[in-house]
């Protein structure tokens, strides 16, 4: 007796394979319609900005009038904040990556400062806005400071920081740490010399992009009061700030039409921006990865 | 070269040296530990903030009010603090993002996974992760100035301010988020487990559902719940395009209120500090955090079991 | 001074334990390491030989849960003594590994290594020691012209020479060597053991190889370890011609292993 009925599977393996290839278009169209939105969002910005976008607008503070309006202080603004997130950021997020690395023994201590570096990438970046506004603000006394917001972000991106230099450090051979202590190299010595040298094309690549979402951030520092009309440059590290984000912010919600029209100008300008940082981390990448 | 031997050169180096360098190994993990601890403590000091202040905010309001009464009015003179109406805002914004970003993150997953050259993968996939790199303003920006105004076309009812524009937005910007992490779990599932189906005659699709899926349920599932809570503690998009109106009859047609939004209003100026109204958005922040809190660990968790099965 | 008639003592190895976990991988070794001589280790896939020059620079630490018990005396003093800086030891036993694992800088930079990190920073001696080193090493005439090249771009033959020649940059007593010419080409196996023979005149080397006929064509005395245990040591011509022990003699004749 046959079990399997040949007529049968036949018919059955046409059915399965229309289905099989609905899907698969399926899953192209998908796929293609999130790529779509993409393609939508940035063209759509581009031609409502487009025609506000030019010399007099990167060089003019906010104004009330939709025609004078330029981002210069919130570009400056934003430099500021870069200048001083990225070394406070880079300090504790490579350091904390070497520890857990290099130094942290497996066990409980390092288990627990591993999960909480998980956790934090996952809080909402507002509650890092009420955590700078009560430490930084007003315990430290910063008050509404290009130094506050930049303590903030670095909080912020830390474990981001942190996770990127992790992979690099990781990916580092030990054959390499084994021929630095064969040559009486100590600990240190071979992490400074060969590991982070090593490790650093990936570092940097995670540096970057954490860097360029603080960039893009915009509610911890509404929480922390970066102003949202401000026309002058900040001065020093207690200086009050601006950044693109927020001046992008304040335009959106401006009733009048034309404003619409220099809000998508400013997003041209910060999206141009992250664009460059985002190349030259993928730049970086791929030029320098290693051959072991 | 001088006439010392390179044996004679180390061992006079050493001689003068080796206090500075026993100190640098010494003080070197002391620094680094201290960079971990950092870490630490800023999740402490969330933490702290937020009990501390939260504390504060429950001095002048009943906790019972916070979780019971319906209305949400803390600038009224009779203010009332009832946390419902911020909670289901929240949820109903997390609610359209998943309806939106489920079907299509885990379709462009598949198709990533199991259907795409490796070639077609590796543009597809950093294009798609552009999507999570777009700044929440120009989300929230794009929400309000062509999403809602091309739903307005389809739903005449559609004020404004309304929950279903930015929740689709939302979505969108999520969609990454669950394509790729679920991409990646689906790649780690091994060829070999693939390759048995393949031998008894499975199609491609076939494979993809009954075999790579269910192996990689367990990251597929982390990554949704990372999305959530990505979606729950989005700032922007609601705020520019949501409106600001906490209610606990909820239409997505209309305006409402999500806990991250309140936060900015209060805190772009409507109350000073000191205010009952300043201390909520702590007592709002710390309900958050909870929220996010329990989903990141529950896909902490997740995730950790998933990399243990193979 | 070494005088002809007797043999200077390098290492001095004294019931010498190791336990990865609950693993003895290395079981009541005793050896002497005579100076200016090249000492072969010889015996089958996991039996514990690269254990065992690991520990004599003690890189075997690097391992988590490893414990060691017994005494190795370098030079007369105790290696595991807690004074003794396990630095100090590496700068006069130098190590050449399995697979050449020069660094990712250039070649001039992998030679200065050692110099550099031991505090020697001008530049004309950094210029002679890494000329003198890489004249050692037998490859100064293929790379003198591109001393600023990345050393991964050299063959693995190549490499394997640059690494010998980092590890003569700080000149020291002794060479270890774990399978130096496992992951080579014929040739370049070739080249490696000529420049053993050369390197035998101012170093004591220790070579651990699992080709035998490397044993015998380079080596003065021969350490044959099976399972963890010294089977047998002796001159290498003894070793290969009059085995003592039947274990030997049935590995080197290809019986097993």
């Amino acid at each position: 007796m046959q079990m399997i009925n040949n007529e049968k599977v036949k018919k059955r393996i046409l059915r399965r394979l229309a289905s099989n290839k609905f899907f698969k278009w399926l899953f192209i169209a998908a796929t293609g319609l999130a790529l779509l939105t993409l393609a939508v969002l940035l063209i759509r910005i581009v031609t409502q900005g487009a025609s506000s976008l030019d010399w007099n607008f990167m060089t003019s503070f906010a104004s009330r009038r939709a025609e004078d309006a330029g981002i210069k202080s919130a570009f400056v603004g934003t430099i500021w904040l870069m200048v001083v997130t990225a070394p406070i950021a880079f300090t504790l997020g490579v350091g904390t990556a070497i520890y857990l690395e290099e130094y942290a023994k497996k066990g409980k201590f390092t288990s627990l400062i591993q999960m909480n570096i998980a956790n934090l990438a996952g809080v909402p970046s507002i509650v890092f806005g009420l955590l700078g506004l009560t430490i930084f603000v007003r315990e430290l006394g910063l008050g509404r400071s290009v130094l506050a917001g930049g303590l903030t972000m670095s909080l912020l991106i830390l474990p981001i920081i942190v996770v990127a230099s992790q992979e690099a450090i990781r990916a580092v051979p030990g054959h390499l740490r084994e021929g630095s202590f064969a040559m009486g190299a100590t600990k240190w010595q071979t992490i400074i010399r060969i590991v982070i040298p090593s490790a650093l094309p990936g570092i940097l690549t995670g540096n970057i992009l954490a860097l360029s979402r603080a960039v893009g951030e915009t509610a911890p520092l509404i929480m922390i009061g970066a102003l949202t009309y401000i026309a002058f440059l900040p001065e020093n590290l207690m200086s009050q700030f601006t950044v693109m984000p927020i001046q992008i912010f304040n335009w959106t919600g401006r009733p009048q039409e034309a404003f619409q029209a220099v809000a998508a100008a400013g997003i041209i300008v910060l999206m141009i921006m992250l664009i460059i940082m985002n190349s030259i981390a993928v730049y970086i990448r791929n030029k320098f990865t290693k051959r072991y | 070269m001088s006439s010392k031997t390179v044996r004679e050169m180390i061992e006079e180096n050493k001689s003068s040296k080796t206090n500075f360098r026993g100190v640098t190994e010494k003080v070197m993990p002391k620094f680094l530990l201290l960079c971990a601890i950092i870490s630490v403590l800023t999740t402490f000091g969330i933490v702290f903030t937020l009990i501390f202040e939260t504390f504060n905010f429950f001095s002048k309001v009943s906790f019972l009010e916070f979780i019971t009464s319906p209305d949400w009015y803390p600038m009224h003179s009779n203010a009332s603090f009832g946390i419902r109406p911020l909670i289901l805002g929240t949820l109903t914004i997390a609610a359209i993002a998943i309806l939106v970003a489920l079907p299509l993150g885990l379709a462009a997953a598949i198709f990533l996974s199991e259907y795409a050259s490796d070639r077609m993968r590796r543009i597809v996939k950093p294009v798609l992760e552009v999507l999570a790199g777009v700044p929440t303003i120009v989300y929230g920006f794009f929400a309000l100035t062509f999403v809602t105004p091309l739903l307005q076309n389809i739903i005449p009812g559609l004020s404004i301010y309304n929950a279903l524009s930015p929740g689709i937005v939302v979505g969108v910007m999520i969609i990454p988020m669950i394509a790729s992490l679920s991409e990646d779990a689906m790649s780690a599932v091994p060829n070999a487990i693939r390759e048995g189906a393949y031998a008894m005659g499975a199609t491609k699709f076939e494979v993809a559902i009954k075999v790579v899926f269910p192996a990689a349920l367990s990251g597929i599932i982390a990554s949704i719940v990372l999305a959530i809570s990505r979606a729950i503690g989005e700032t922007m998009i609601v705020t520019v395009a949501g409106g600001a109106n906490p209610t606990s009859a909820i239409d997505i047609t209309n305006a409402i209120q999500t806990m991250t939004a309140y936060i900015v209003q209060i805190s772009l100026g409507d109350a000073g500090y000191g205010t009952t109204a300043y201390y909520s958005i702590y007592a709002v922040g710390m309900t958050l955090f909870v929220f996010t809190l329990i989903m990141n660990l529950a896909a902490y968790f997740i995730s950790r079991k998933f990399r243990e099965v193979y | 001074m070494t005088s002809p008639t007797k043999e200077e003592t390098v290492f001095n190895v004294e019931n010498l334990n190791l336990w990865y976990g609950n693993t003895h991988a290395l079981k009541n070794i005793n050896m002497d390491i005579a100076r200016n001589q090249v000492t072969a280790i010889i015996g089958p896939s996991g039996c514990g030989k690269s254990t065992f020059i690991k520990t004599l620079n003690r890189m075997v630490e690097m391992v988590p849960s490893v414990n060691i018990s017994g005494t190795i005396n370098y030079h007369g003093q105790g290696i595991f003594e807690s004074k003794y800086m396990v630095e100090e030891l590496r700068t006069r036993v130098g190590m050449v590994f399995q697979k050449p694992n020069p660094f990712p800088k250039s070649i001039y930079e992998n030679v200065a290594y050692g110099p550099r990190i031991h505090g020697i920073k001008k530049k004309q001696d950094l210029d002679a020691i890494v000329e003198k080193s890489l004249k050692g090493a037998a490859i100064w005439d293929e790379v003198k012209d591109r001393l600023d090249e990345n050393a991964y771009g050299l063959s693995g033959g190549q490499q394997q020479r640059i690494c010998i020649a980092r590890c003569l940059a700080i000149e020291p007593d002794v060479i270890l060597m774990d399978e130096p010419t496992s992951a080579l080409d014929p040739i370049s196996t070739l080249k490696v053991e000529e420049l053993v023979r050369e390197l035998k005149k101012d170093y004591t080397i220790v070579i651990v190889t699992h080709n035998m006929q490397q044993a015998a064509r380079i080596s003065d005395r021969t350490a044959f370890f099976l399972n963890g245990e010294v089977i047998e040591m002796s001159d290498t011509d003894k070793l290969f011609s009059t085995p003592e022990d039947k274990r030997t003699e049935d590995y080197i004749t290809g019986r097993f292993g």
